[in-house]
Formats: structure tokens, sequence, C-alpha cells
């Protein structure tokens, strides 16, 4: 057959950009967040990365293998998932509790809705909405940063939520708090964020109004009633809202393709993360506000498409 | 009587009500949190199926059509009536975890479903061996869904500790969503050996 005569179905226009390419690159854009883990929380958590990588990565190749597809590990998707799931995880979790993280986000989040790009829900989150319902006490164990001992302590939010006690922000900022292994230094997630957009490796749409949402929301409950709702700097700095906000909500496969769905789901999230924290039993509600957008993510794309050009309303 | 077989059997592996018909989702989800309560579960449906199986079975040519099904539903909460008031009387702690779940047969659709298309069509023999077949399907399902559950969730099978003091309880299998998860596993694991078989 004449090769420059094939037929083929859209997109027909390329770019440099591949699967593989944004993959690693988004692995990339988390060097500063591990490397402010290491720092943080030293030999608990490389262990933890490691766990959660390795599993994610024989799972896949696993599952992929049971599935008689061609294994395909080297796009580092399993690995990005690992990384993940690792950053959004107690850092003195035990080894076997991150391993059964791990199978649930490649297998039940991912490999069986079809693989890679037809997962509803944020395979990382996923995993740790498995082991927060499976095992809710390992998971809301948290350490104190520099002590390798599991000495608990509790996270700003839970400190806030059920104690009113205030952690200063310079700590919040430097990430020098209890909580998950990556959510706690806002200025190295910030630096890897910038990277990915710097790259063009998620888009702004999201994380601008996810922030901004929470902020003004944020900020309005705490004017109404300032001894009771931290004010918008404190929503932002502490738990996991930069993380989420910056690498989870942006998953370019859980998240609208549409412009204006990019909008709605960000706004959403921002909403139901201030409802969750203000008026819910759990001091933290990144996690779940995500995967409940995700899941009516195929809705907002269904009603934001685009009008053709030319065509009535 | 080869007849008769082939309606017993069906029930119970090609067309199982809870793996392949996919009927009888409540009480599959909601008690079968430890094996015990999937069987008493299971032994209260294979009562209630086989007598009100035979009952339509036996007045199938009197039961008016228009009322049919006013009629199968009385019939059902009949035995249903029986069937809440011995658990009651006999076993009040199993009748106390299934809760609501026994008087809620009278609405099961396994049961008013193989009243209106197996029972008021065919001869009460057949009738009966089609409910006790279907029957033994949704109890074998219900075990095998609440064994599972049970032994992540608390590590035991029918009260019988299996897994040692290592064992963490999984607690979300003896959640709502560790339900729907497993169903969801098993019906997976169904059909591939459907497929293969």
């Amino acid at each position: 057959m004449n090769k420059d005569l094939t037929v083929s179905s859209s997109p027909h226009m390329l770019n440099k950009l591949t699967v593989p390419g944004v993959m690693w690159g988004v692995a990339i854009s988390l060097v500063p967040v591990v490397i402010s883990s290491v720092i943080f929380f030293n030999i608990l958590a490389i262990r933890l990365m490691l766990t959660c990588v390795l599993s994610c990565v024989i799972s896949e190749a696993a599952i992929q293998k049971l599935r008689g597809k061609k294994i395909a590990i080297k796009d580092g998707s399993a690995v990005v998932t690992g990384l993940l799931l690792a950053m959004v995880l107690p850092p003195a979790l035990p080894v076997w509790t991150a391993v059964i993280g791990s199978i649930v986000a490649i297998g039940l989040g991912k490999q069986l809705f079809g693989g890679l790009g037809y997962n509803i829900f944020n395979p990382a989150l996923l995993g740790r909405a498995f082991l927060m319902a499976a095992f809710p006490t390992l998971l809301t164990k948290w350490t104190s940063p520099f002590t390798l001992d599991a000495v608990t302590q509790a996270t700003p939010l839970g400190l806030m939520k059920f104690s009113q006690i205030k952690t200063p922000y310079m700590d919040l900022f430097l990430g020098n708090t209890a909580g998950s292994l990556g959510e706690t230094a806002a200025l190295a997630i910030l630096i890897g964020g910038g990277y990915l957009f710097i790259k063009r490796y998620a888009g702004w749409r999201i994380p601008l109004s996810f922030i901004v949402t929470a902020s003004i929301l944020g900020g309005a409950l705490h004017a109404v009633n300032p001894s009771v709702f931290p004010n918008a700097a404190f929503h932002l700095l502490s738990g996991g809202l930069l993380l989420g906000a910056i690498f989870m909500a942006t998953d370019p496969v859980t998240s609208p393709v549409t412009k204006k769905g990019r909008w709605i789901f960000g706004i959403g999230c921002g909403i139901l993360v201030i409802v969750i924290r203000s008026w819910s039993g759990l001091p933290e509600g990144v996690m779940y506000s995500i995967l409940l957008m995700n899941g009516i993510t195929p809705l907002v794309n269904r009603y934001t498409k685009p009008r053709r050009f030319g065509a009535k309303r | 009587m080869r007849t008769f077989y082939g309606d017993f059997i069906k029930g119970i592996w090609r067309e199982n009500p809870v793996f392949v018909i996919l009927l009888g989702m409540c009480p599959a989800l909601a008690v079968t949190t430890k094996a015990i309560f999937g069987l008493s579960m299971g032994c209260a449906v294979i009562f209630v199926l086989t007598s009100s199986s035979l009952i339509v079975s036996l007045f199938r040519k009197f039961i008016p059509t228009q009322v049919r099904i006013a009629t199968y539903t009385m019939i059902i909460a009949t035995f249903v009536t029986i069937a809440d008031y011995f658990l009651k009387a006999r076993f009040p702690a199993i009748s106390k975890a299934l809760g609501p779940y026994v008087p809620l047969i009278v609405v099961n659709c396994i049961i008013l479903g193989r009243a209106e298309a197996f029972a008021s069509k065919h001869t009460p023999v057949r009738a009966v061996c089609d409910a006790l077949g279907m029957g033994l399907g949704f109890t074998l399902a219900l075990v095998i869904l609440a064994s599972v559950r049970e032994l992540f969730g608390s590590g035991s099978i029918f009260g019988v500790q299996l897994l040692g003091a290592w064992h963490r309880p999984w607690v979300i299998m003896i959640l709502p969503a560790g339900a729907f998860i497993t169903l969801g596993l098993l019906v997976g694991i169904f059909n591939l050996f459907k497929r293969k078989g």
C-alpha cells in the first residue's frame, strides 16, 4: 500500500508531546518534592517511595501480562502513580500496607477500567481512599519531621480543627510539619509545579481555579467567624491542597478536556475541599473532593462540548 | 428425569441468580458481612422460593392474568412471614443481624421473577426443581461473597479464625464499599470461567 495515501482518524496534527514524555516529565517535576520529603522524613521517605513505585510497576506489568496486553511499564505512568501514591501516604506506613495500596491503585484504579487513558478516578488517590477505608488507624498515624521513630503528632489541619492550635506559616511553607510524605512542603510543590506549567505538561486552569476558589471561600468563612475557621493562607499551605491542585487534579485522564470544563472542575474541587474541611468530621478533604469531581468529569465533558463552527445552539 | 435435572442445575451455574442474572442484589450486598449471615439468608430464600413456586405452579390455571403479580406477592408474603417468625423465635441473634432484609424477601426479584417466568408456566415438580436450583445458586453465591468479605474483614470464615494475629482487619470489607468491590470482582471471575468453560 502506498504510504502517502494512508487514511487515519484524527488527530492529524501532532506535536512533540508523547505519553512517555509527559509521564517522565511529571516524574521529573516531582524531584523537588522527593528531595524535601527525604530531608524531613529521611529513611522513611525512601522506604515508602521505593515500595510504592516498585509494587506499582510490578503490578502494572503483571496485570498487563494477565490481560494479554503489551507490557508498557516504560511509559512511566506506573512510576508516576507510585510516586504520587507515596506522596499522599503517611511516612511511617508499614511496607505491606503500601503494597496493598499500590496493587489497588493499579489494579482497581487503572487496569480494571482498561488501562492508561480509560480510568475514571485518579489511581493514586483511589489507592489512598481504599487504604483509608480499610486501615483508618494506620492512615491517620503521622510522624513528626526529623524523627525516625514513630513519634505521632497531629497534622496542622488536625491541630487546627480539634485543638485550635495554629502552626507557624514558615513551618507550613517549608514543610516542617507532620503530614503525608509529599504534602507538607509548599515551597517544593510550587517549584515542581512551576516546571510542570512551563513545560506545559499540565494545564493551569484547574490549579488556578481550585486554589482561588478555596482561598475565597476559606477567607469568607474566616471573615464570618475567625475563632472557628482558619484564614485562606492557612487553608492553602496546610494539608494536601497544593499537592492535590497541582499534581492530582491536573491528571489529563481524569479531568475534563474542555477549557470551560476545567474551570468547573477546579471550582468544584475548591468548594468541596472547604466544605469538607469546615463542616465534616474529617480534618482534610482534598482526596475526596478530587475523586468526587473525577466522578462527574464525563458529565462535565459532555455539557461543555464546544459548539462547532456554524452550528446552531 | 433429565428435564428435572436441567431445571435444577441451571440455577447453580449457567443462570446463577447473583453472578449471572444479577438479581437479588440488595440482600447479596447488605447481609454478607459474615458467612453465617449469608448462609441464613440463603436458607430463608430457599424456603420461600420453593414454597411459593410450588403454590404458584399448583394454582397457575386459576390465577387471573390481570391480578397475577398481586397474587404472587400475597403467596410470597405468607411464606416470608413464616420464615421471619421462625428466625425470630429460634435464632434471635441471626434474625437481629439480618434486620429488615428477611421481610424484604417479599420484594426480592429472584422470587417474583421465578414465579412469573417459570412457576406460572410449568408443572409443580419442575417448578420445585427450578426453585431449589435457583435458591441453592443464590445461597452459594451469598456464602462465597460473605466468606471472602469475612476472611479479609475479620480473618475468619464461619467464625473459625483462619488468619493469625498478624492479620490486620480490612475495615473496608465489612463496609458497603467492600461488598460492591467483592461482588464486582467475583462476577468478573465468574465471567472469565464461563467464557473458558
